[in-house]
């Protein structure tokens, strides 16, 4: 038998031992780097003291002063600092997750669409792809911006929708539902809803294992899902009404409101990305061996179950890495936000808080942080979701 | 044996890098050979470019100003143009020596942030820009408005200030650069544009119809605009001060650049004393003595500057109000130079 290394020799210096020698490495570079943070934050300190810059973060708890377009949770000027971080974190996920599940869905219909064998359908998506990729996405948030707000008439003359839905270029005005307390029922009869269709999920696949028989799960689940609640809605007398939003003074007041930078940006975001889950979709498909569903066709299966029971759940395992990756990119490119003010934690905390208080180095730090933690979150998912589509061996 | 050679010079190297003490402005400046100076993005009057793509206005003068003083050479500047969020990093970090970006001084920035203010080179106040067509005719009018500011400024906390006193509700628009606030305001995203007043005239010059719109009467803030420098560095923040109180002299004395080679012979003592015939003023400070002379020669005093860039001599048509000379009933009150 061959060896692969030598028996250290005794009469050889400790620097010329390989295996000790990479360990000395090692543990240089380790001390090189470790004392190359300590100068640089050293320096940093020190600069900073001496020219009498506050530190800490003392900050987060005084009051902001300034306004904000949009929060999910109550907010208003006399909150603090740490409260417009909550704020900007809240819009920045919000952006996000309509960015993620849009561009999701268009992404997989587009990728299956360039796939088709239909001429017209496969050119119109690659055409599709290829020019909304090939802009940069920073230019694609400005033009629809600029074109939402310039498509938009002034709040005065809103295009009304059964007099309950108003569009102007101040945004988007919905009814706003306001719960009374009898909605606790239909809020029961939802989830007693979802453990019916856990069961029935549970029996359609025991069914399916003896006779081999098809249930519409999906659809089932869905009626149950809308059919009961709404049906206890009623029963229980309307337990919630619409607050209808109205022009008031200057602007509609009441409802809820979409702004026009949540829609540009939801928006640009999702066609930017769903590009690249697109492309990543196609690849998954194409990476599926032909003889799959050749084998498929021979039992006589129809192309949408093939490509439902066949083919998706083997490209899926090559899609999911790839689009982790837009999922991730996405949600970073939020962040440009700032270009059209739409009020997300990159604006409102890494811009307008920061230079109210002036603390660059703990804001920068608490909003890189955020990205490094969504993105971790969004890997960790995302890998769970990858280790369950492997195949399993058996 | 190499690699353990240079695995310790690297080392020895980073040490090195860390002992960084800080720096002499003044000393670097000169050994640069150029002044670092921080403008606005694009602000009509106080820093914009021409139509031949050349900046002009009070702040990008003052940085002349500071250079005329400094390097004898008013054009040894180079510009950073920065918009109100990136200001005080880049001062603080040091990638500019003077920030002339029409600033407000306020206690929480002059104390906290490592900053000094050298005093205010233009006094403004902060006020609402409207379109003809809202119909109205005072602030108090606003109630419900949206506004559209820009973000990290002191605008934006005034405002705050002045809705709550009067018991208003608001909806904030908030961008970036002044550019896209009027975009803003154009493509009818808000009803109000709101800023220092002498910003408002600027932006209503890039309406298509700037008779369309008009400023209100009241005036919500005060705004003392002024450059600042890094705190620490008492020798740099002297000059510049001294550069803006030189310039105000200047006016005062009646020198400005068409005659201040004439004013070199001139019997009197204050402008004998500017100009550096006599005393050892620029001396005192590490300049020349020919210090304020170069401003005055190359830039101009103060007046003259307020003329050509905001005043009766460009399409701002602002009045001196209260950045008249304290003689003429303004505040603008330069300290004796003896």
């Amino acid at each position: 038998m061959k060896k692969y290394r030598k028996e250290p020799q005794e009469n050889v210096a400790f620097y010329n031992n390989p295996e000790k020698r990479a360990i000395i490495y090692q543990i240089l570079a380790l001390a090189a780097i470790f004392i190359f943070t300590y100068f640089i934050l050293n320096n940093m300190f020190t600069n900073i003291e001496k020219r009498g810059i506050n530190t800490g973060f003392d900050f987060l708890s005084s009051e902001a002063g300034f306004g904000i377009l949009q929060s999910l949770i109550e907010y208003d000027e006399s909150n603090s600092h740490g409260k417009v971080f909550i704020v900007g974190l809240l819009n920045t996920l919000l952006v996000s997750a309509i960015g993620i599940f849009f561009a999701s869905i268009i992404g997989l219909l587009i990728g299956i669409g360039r796939l088709s064998k239909n001429f017209m359908v496969s050119k119109l998506c690659m055409i599709y792809v290829e020019t909304f990729r090939n802009i940069p996405i920073l230019l694609q948030i400005l033009f629809w911006y600029n074109v939402v707000l310039a498509s938009l008439p002034n709040p005065r003359q809103s295009f009304s929708y059964f007099d309950s839905i108003f569009l102007n270029n101040r945004g988007l005005y919905i009814p706003k539902p306001i719960l009374e307390s009898g909605f606790i029922a239909v809020i029961i009869a939802f989830i007693l809803g979802l453990i019916a269709c856990a069961y029935l999920v549970k029996w359609a696949k025991t069914k399916h294992d003896e006779t081999g028989e098809e249930f519409p799960v999906v659809w089932t689940s869905l009626a149950i899902l809308i059919v009961a609640p709404t049906l206890v809605f009623f029963v229980s007398g309307t337990p919630a009404t619409l607050e209808y939003a109205e022009l008031k003074g200057f602007n509609f007041k009441g409802g809820w409101t979409l702004i026009p930078e949540l829609l540009a940006l939801a928006f640009a975001l999702s066609i930017y990305t769903a590009t690249y889950i697109a492309e990543a979709v196609r690849a998954g498909i194409e990476a599926v061996p032909k003889g799959q569903k050749e084998a498929a066709h021979a039992l006589g299966l129809k192309d949408h179950i093939i490509l439902k029971k066949v083919v998706l759940p083997q490209a899926l395992r090559v899609i999911i890495p790839p689009v982790i990756n837009q999922y991730l990119n996405l949600t970073k490119n939020s962040s440009l936000a700032t270009a059209i003010g739409y009020p997300e934690l990159v604006t409102i905390f890494a811009g307008t808080s920061l230079n109210q208080v002036g603390q660059a180095i703990e804001i920068i730090l608490m909003t890189m942080a955020v990205y490094l933690t969504i993105s971790i979150v969004i890997s960790l998912i995302m890998n769970y979701a990858n280790e369950k589509m492997k195949i399993k061996e058996r | 044996m190499k690699l353990f050679k240079t695995a310790t010079l690297s080392l020895a190297a980073l040490a090195m890098t860390a002992t960084v003490s800080m720096a002499d402005t003044l000393d670097d400046t000169k050994k640069k050979g150029y002044l670092s100076c921080g403008l606005n993005t694009g602000l009509a009057g106080f820093a914009a470019p021409d139509t031949d793509g050349v900046w002009k206005g009070i702040d990008v003068d003052f940085c002349k100003a500071v250079s005329a003083a400094v390097l004898g050479d008013a054009s040894k500047v180079k510009y950073a143009h920065l918009n109100a969020k990136e200001r005080f990093t880049a001062l603080q970090s040091g990638e500019i020596d003077v920030l002339a970006r029409n600033t407000t001084w306020t206690a929480t920035r002059d104390t906290s942030l490592g900053l000094n203010f050298i005093g205010a080179n233009y006094y403004d106040g902060q006020g609402f820009l409207v379109s003809k067509k809202l119909g109205v005719k005072s602030a108090k009018e606003l109630d419900g408005a949206a506004f559209c500011i820009q973000a990290g400024t002191t605008t934006e906390l005034n405002l705050t200030d002045y809705f709550k006193a009067n018991k208003m509700e608001y909806t904030p628009v908030t961008y970036d650069t002044a550019a896209q606030v009027i975009e803003g305001f154009k493509a009818g995203r808000c009803d109000v544009v709101t800023s220092d007043a002498s910003q408002l005239y600027a932006l209503r010059t890039q309406l298509k119809d700037p008779s369309s719109a008009f400023v209100l009467p009241e005036i919500i803030s005060k705004e003392p605009l002024g450059p600042v420098v890094r705190q620490g560095d008492d020798k740099w923040f002297n000059i510049v001060r001294w550069t803006h109180i030189a310039m105000l002299n200047a006016e005062e004395l009646g020198v400005n650049s068409q005659n201040v080679d004439q004013m070199l012979n001139s019997s009197n003592p204050s402008i004998q004393r500017l100009l550096g015939v006599s005393g050892k003023i620029g001396e005192q400070m590490g300049l020349d003595a020919k210090w304020a002379y170069n401003i005055i020669k190359q830039v101009g005093n103060y007046g003259e500057v307020f003329e050509r860039n905001v005043g009766k001599g460009s399409p701002l048509q602002i009045d001196r109000g209260l950045n008249k000379l304290w003689k003429d009933g303004g505040l603008q009150y330069g300290a004796p130079i003896r």
